[in-house]
Order: C-alpha cells, then structure tokens, then sequence
C-alpha cells in the first residue's frame, strides 16, 4: 500500500515535466521569437532577477495592490457591519451598493483617470473599488446570517454591544467575510496589471506592455509565470489565514 | 411576598393578561402544546421581547431594566453555544464580559465544569459535542453568571429519553443545591410531573391553571382535562 502511495505520488509532477519538455522542444523546432522555448524564458528570468527589474517592478505592482487592498478591505469591511448592525444604514446603502457592486472594475477606469489623473493613487483607487463591494457585501452577509439567539444568549450573559460585535457577530460572520477576501485576492492583481498597461508607467503591467512593444515574448512569459504566482500565493495566504481562524470550529 | 411578580402581561398575537406569583427558589414548570405562548413568557422574564404590563422581580420594577442588568440565566432548546469559542470559553464568556479577572475566571470555570460533570470537555468545541453534552455546557454557561433566576426553554425535547431522564435529574438536583428560582418550559406531562414544584398550564396565551402536581393531574381545570385525556 505504501509502495502503491509512493509510486502514484511520484506521477504527479509528470503532467508539468512533460508540458516543460513539449514546450522546449516546440520552442526549439518553431525557432522564433515569438515562440521562445522554456529555457530561454527561465534564463531571462534570471537575467531580469539580477538586473533588479523584476523585482523593482513587482515591488510597483504589490505596493499598489496591498494598499489599495487594505484600503479597500477595510472600508468594505466597516460598510458592512454597519450595514449588518442597522437596518437604516443597510435600507439606505442597499440600493447604491445594487448598483455599483455589478459594474466591472476596469470600467471605472476612464472616469478615474479623468478625476484623478494618471498617477500613483489611479490603481490604488481601482482596486480599493475592487475590493470594496465583494468585502462589504460578504460581510453584511455573515453578519445577518448570526442568529438573533446567539445574540440573546449573549445578552443574558450580560455582554454589551461592543463585546457581541466584537466575540459573537464578527468571529461567526468571518466565514463569508473570507469568502470576500479571497473572492478578490486574484481579481485585484488582474485590475492592478491591467492599470499599469493602461496608464501607469511602472510595475508589471508597465513591464508587460514593453515586452510586448519590444516584441519581447520571453519577458512576457517571465511576468505571466510571475502573476500567476502573485494571484494562487495571495489566495494561499487567506485561505491559510482562514483556517487559522476558523478552522478549529468548522 | 413573591419573587417573581407578573401582572396582566400581554403580547402581541400571543400572551393574555397573564398573571402569576412566583416564589424564591421555586421550580416552576410552565406546560402547554407548541404556540400555547410558554417560550413567549420567559422572554418576557428576561427581557428579550415587547410586553405590556409589569414584571417585578423581588418587588422591583423591571420594566425599564435591560435583559443585561436583569441577572436571569437562559437556556434554550438548540443551547446556541458559540461555535468558534471551546466549551471552557464558552462557559467564560460571561465572566470575560463582566470583566472578570483571568485567574477567577479559571477557577470559576473549572468549578462550574466539576459540578455538571464536564471537565473532560473542556477543550472541545460544539460541533464536536453531543446533545446532551451541549445542553451540560449551555447550563454551566447560565449558571456561572449566578443569576437569581434561571429560564430553561424545552431543554431536553431534543434529546434521546435515557439522556434526557439523566439530565432531568441534574437539574432537579443542581436546584436542589442552589435554590435558585427556575422557570422550566415544557409540552412533556412527564417532565413537568418529575420536576416541578408547581405547575403553570398555559393554553393559546392564557394562563389557565396554577397549582401542585397533585392539583394539576388529580383536580384538573376542565380544558386541562381534556388535554390529559388526549395524552
């Protein structure tokens, strides 16, 4: 049984071994730049490594993301307990936030660089907006889902508001609130590169839009390996924080 | 003089000018079928729903008292424990609201679970426990607040009737120990034979007899009659 569990688990990374193989030798046979074989392409990696490039870049691309998503995270976050706690606030902001939540990110894009130019607060505010409806949106979910017992039980156990907010609403709605969080964990990086394509000179993005100028392919390849990367380790780290949190209980 | 004073209590769609006397340290057993208005009562004790008339406790008006400051302890059918928090922190969670220092709350804690015979289960969480587990942890949880009056919903109607039996046992006995003030709501003649002190029957919102075991199954009021002969 052992040996059987060893055996298949060494076929696992075959699949990737064979698409690296075809592709080299695609690469070779095609011989053009267009179509650079895997070799070339982890080369120019280390090439772009060691002049500092990529990194400079990605260090662009992940301090615009991680402010904006922090930014963007906590205000959804806020909008939706407040929206979970009061039914005013939820009446008033429902209709607004059914509007706005279904416009796609980039499409504001336009009428943000006409309000805030083309700079450095352009992608952050793209992906606060990102961020901001999924977040506040799954949050009012979670926090409406908390049974008005648990509530009670709470009370009777003479708990004030701010100590249920804090110990009953928010800990039994983090479940949805993570859903928001890594709903936009990978849509964030998606929205930052397509900015920095668009209109930011800096970043991966930026980087992205030169190879493909220079005809670049390899470069290309280099920063596509690179996001994907980006997206699945942003994914892993709140799913691995979520069952930090929750895990035990669930 | 009463503990536990209602006067012409009514709610809306379900309570009817209910009143009753209630003395220190008595188990009361409030009886009816599904929707007589039993659950609505002890909310209305508690504090957890909109009445008219007047709940005295101790010849106090609580009227205007919020169900934080009104020191009843309460456990519900489906106990809602909190599932993120182990069964020790459930049980502190109300020491830890009330500030209660750290070393207190561990020697409260521990005493309570000794008492209900769950020290071993300290480390669990809900979903994890069984349901008569849940419903030991849920009365350690109202009791460790020491409240002056202890509200059980239909505690036990979901459990098997061997657990269910034990655990009747250890509330008998735990009030017993602890003279404290208890409304126990149920729709199990049984139940409410084994533990009460004094029996409410409560039909569609009105309180239609108060009295001993004896009066209530030997001198029954006529609609109550009739609702032991259906059983």
């Amino acid at each position: 049984m052992k040996r059987a569990i060893s055996k298949s688990s060494l076929l696992y990374p075959l699949p990737v071994c064979l698409f690296l193989a075809l592709w080299e030798i695609s690469g070779r046979i095609a011989h053009t730049p267009l179509f650079p074989p895997f070799s070339k392409v982890f080369m120019e990696f280390w090439v772009l490594l060691g002049s500092g490039i990529l990194l400079k870049s990605l260090a662009a691309s992940l301090t615009r993301v991680l402010i904006g998503y922090l930014l963007g995270s906590l205000a959804g976050l806020f909008a939706g307990i407040l929206m979970g706690l009061n039914r005013v606030v939820e009446r008033s902001l429902s209709p607004l936030i059914s509007i706005l939540f279904p416009i796609p990110t980039l499409g504001w894009l336009p009428l943000l660089m006409l309000w805030i130019g083309i700079n450095e607060a352009l992608p952050v505010a793209l992906i606060f907006i990102c961020a901001f409806f999924p977040v506040a949106y799954n949050t009012l979910t979670g926090i409406k889902g908390v049974k008005k017992e648990y509530i009670n039980v709470a009370r009777t156990l003479k708990a004030s508001s701010w100590f249920i907010l804090w110990h009953v609403i928010i800990p039994m709605a983090l479940p949805n609130i993570f859903t928001g969080l890594r709903l936009e964990a990978g849509m964030v990086w998606r929205t930052v590169i397509a900015a920095e394509m668009f209109a930011i000179s800096t970043g991966i993005g930026s980087l992205l839009i030169n190879a493909e100028t220079l005809i670049r392919v390899d470069i290309i390849l280099v920063c596509l390996v690179l996001l994907s990367l980006m997206c699945s380790s942003f994914d892993r780290v709140f799913l691995w924080l979520e069952h930090k949190l929750t895990g035990a209980w669930r | 003089m009463p503990f536990i004073s209602l006067r012409n209590i009514t709610t809306p769609y379900c309570l009817k000018n209910v009143n009753l006397d209630i003395e220190e340290g008595e188990l009361i057993v409030l009886l009816g079928f599904t929707g007589a208005g039993k659950s609505t009562l002890l909310n209305v004790i508690a504090g957890l729903t909109e009445y008219q008339g007047e709940v005295y406790f101790d010849q106090k008006n609580m009227n205007d008292i919020p169900v934080e400051k009104r020191d009843v302890g309460y456990l519900l059918q489906d106990v809602y424990l909190f599932p993120h928090y182990n069964v020790f922190n459930n049980v502190a969670f109300g020491l830890r609201a009330t500030s209660c220092p750290a070393d207190k709350i561990t020697e409260k804690v521990e005493a309570i679970l000794g008492l209900l015979n769950i020290s071993h289960l300290k480390n669990r969480y809900p979903k994890d426990l069984s349901g008569g587990e849940k419903q030991r942890v849920g009365l350690a949880r109202s009791l460790i607040m020491e409240p002056k009056i202890l509200l059980l919903d239909e505690p036990l109607a979901s459990l098997d009737p061997v657990t269910a039996r034990n655990i009747r046992k250890e509330v008998k006995s735990l009030h017993r120990r602890l003279f404290l003030t208890t409304l126990y709501v149920t729709h199990d003649f049984n139940e409410a034979r084994e533990l009460a002190d004094r029996i409410v029957v409560i039909i569609k919102g009105e309180l239609k007899q108060l009295g001993s075991v004896q009066d209530i199954f030997y001198k029954p009021a006529k609609e109550i009659k009739e609702l032991i002969n259906i059983i």
